[in-house]
């Protein structure tokens, strides 16, 4: 899901960058204010998750590839705004360093996989946990779906952002100058291909990992207190799973 | 460190030993193909992808050191030198940039 430099035309690139000035800006005013500073060393560890995650290529039928990304997780554990903060760290040393995505689609690819992730993610697994306790199953099920959820979203928005290059940017007789490929291409090859096979491997790592913190230390998950189950003595593992 | 954070810890070290799994998958990503594989597909470079796709020069280019590596072996070094320079650049840019900005030492 990394767009490359050449596939988005300058409206595109150019808007994108300006949706996320005030996103980042945000997100650095959250944290500042919403995280604790025992949660940094976790923050610090989540972009390096991050980074290391979506070198984890997944062969498909046809000769593509692909990966999770690991946004959804860190939306839940350490909150979306956090997550813009992680993976904008873990595109920028990909893109600046790696050349994976492009310096002109930094700001598209931070809003696919660092915006829709982790937004979308988070808000699934608020609807479908509900006030379950903690470490119940229905809540690490409503992780893992918030995972798959969140990476298809972003893979179809990504699918959009390339699929209007040629409708938006072309030459006068009509030949694209960057994404050739339109809408009816772009975003079923990028839903079906995340759908299919991506998406489940953020699944599994989002539920794998939730259910790990949130047996063992649920006092790093950032909205913890706020919730239902403060009742069951924060922090305990009595929690049934 | 508490427990939690060292088993995470543990964790992420386990996938950057294991890294070069995602070596398997040979195949480019959906919309990120080189203007070469687009010439091959469509018969033609659109002429704003040409111009920008060489934009950037980066240090290592796809996570493999210089020398068009085309065999797992031959590429896990790059690989894994990749994902331990990536990993710790990572972690060391969101601890300096959260320690710089967090407020609350509850």
């Amino acid at each position: 899901m990394h767009i490359p430099d050449g596939y988005l035309g300058p409206l595109t690139f150019a808007a994108l960058y300006i949706v996320m000035i005030p996103i980042w800006l945000y997100a650095g005013h959250w944290v500042q204010k919403s995280l604790r500073s025992r949660q940094v060393p976790y923050l610090a560890l989540a972009a390096a998750f991050s980074f290391v995650i979506m070198m984890f290529n997944v062969p498909v039928p046809g000769g593509s590839s692909g990966h999770a990304v690991g946004s959804a997780l860190v939306a839940i554990i350490l909150g979306p705004w956090t997550a813009v903060v992680t993976t904008s760290v873990a595109l920028l040393i990909q893109c600046i360093l790696f050349g994976d995505g492009g310096v002109t689609a930094f700001g598209a690819n931070c809003f696919n996989m660092g915006v829709v992730i982790p937004f979308l993610a988070y808000y699934s697994y608020k609807l479908i946990s509900g006030r379950s306790a903690i470490a119940s199953n229905i809540r690490i099920a409503a992780a893992a779906i918030a995972g798959y959820v969140g990476l298809t979203v972003a893979a179809v928005v990504a699918g959009f952002e390339m699929g209007i290059q040629p409708i938006l940017e072309h030459t006068p007789a009509g030949v694209p100058l960057y994404m050739p490929y339109g809408l009816n291409v772009t975003v079923p090859a990028m839903l079906i291909e995340h759908a299919v096979f991506f998406s489940w491997v953020e699944l599994i790592i989002t539920g794998l990992a939730f259910a790990y913190i949130a047996r063992n230390n649920p006092e790093i998950i950032f909205d913890y207190r706020s919730r239902n189950d403060k009742k069951t003595n924060a922090g305990q593992v009595a929690v049934p799973a | 460190m508490d427990r939690t954070f060292k088993v995470l810890l543990i964790a992420l070290v386990v996938l950057v030993v294991v890294v070069p799994i995602g070596l398997i998958a040979t195949g480019t990503a959906y919309g990120e193909w080189g203007p070469d594989e687009l010439q091959q597909a469509i018969g033609y470079v659109p002429d704003g992808l040409q111009h920008l796709s060489d934009l950037w020069t980066p240090l290592l280019p796809d996570y493999d050191f210089p020398g068009g590596h085309d065999t797992l072996p031959t590429q896990a070094p790059g690989y894994y030198t990749s994902a331990i320079i990536g990993g710790l650049l990572c972690a060391g840019v969101g601890y300096l940039v959260a320690r710089a900005i967090v407020r609350r030492t509850d």
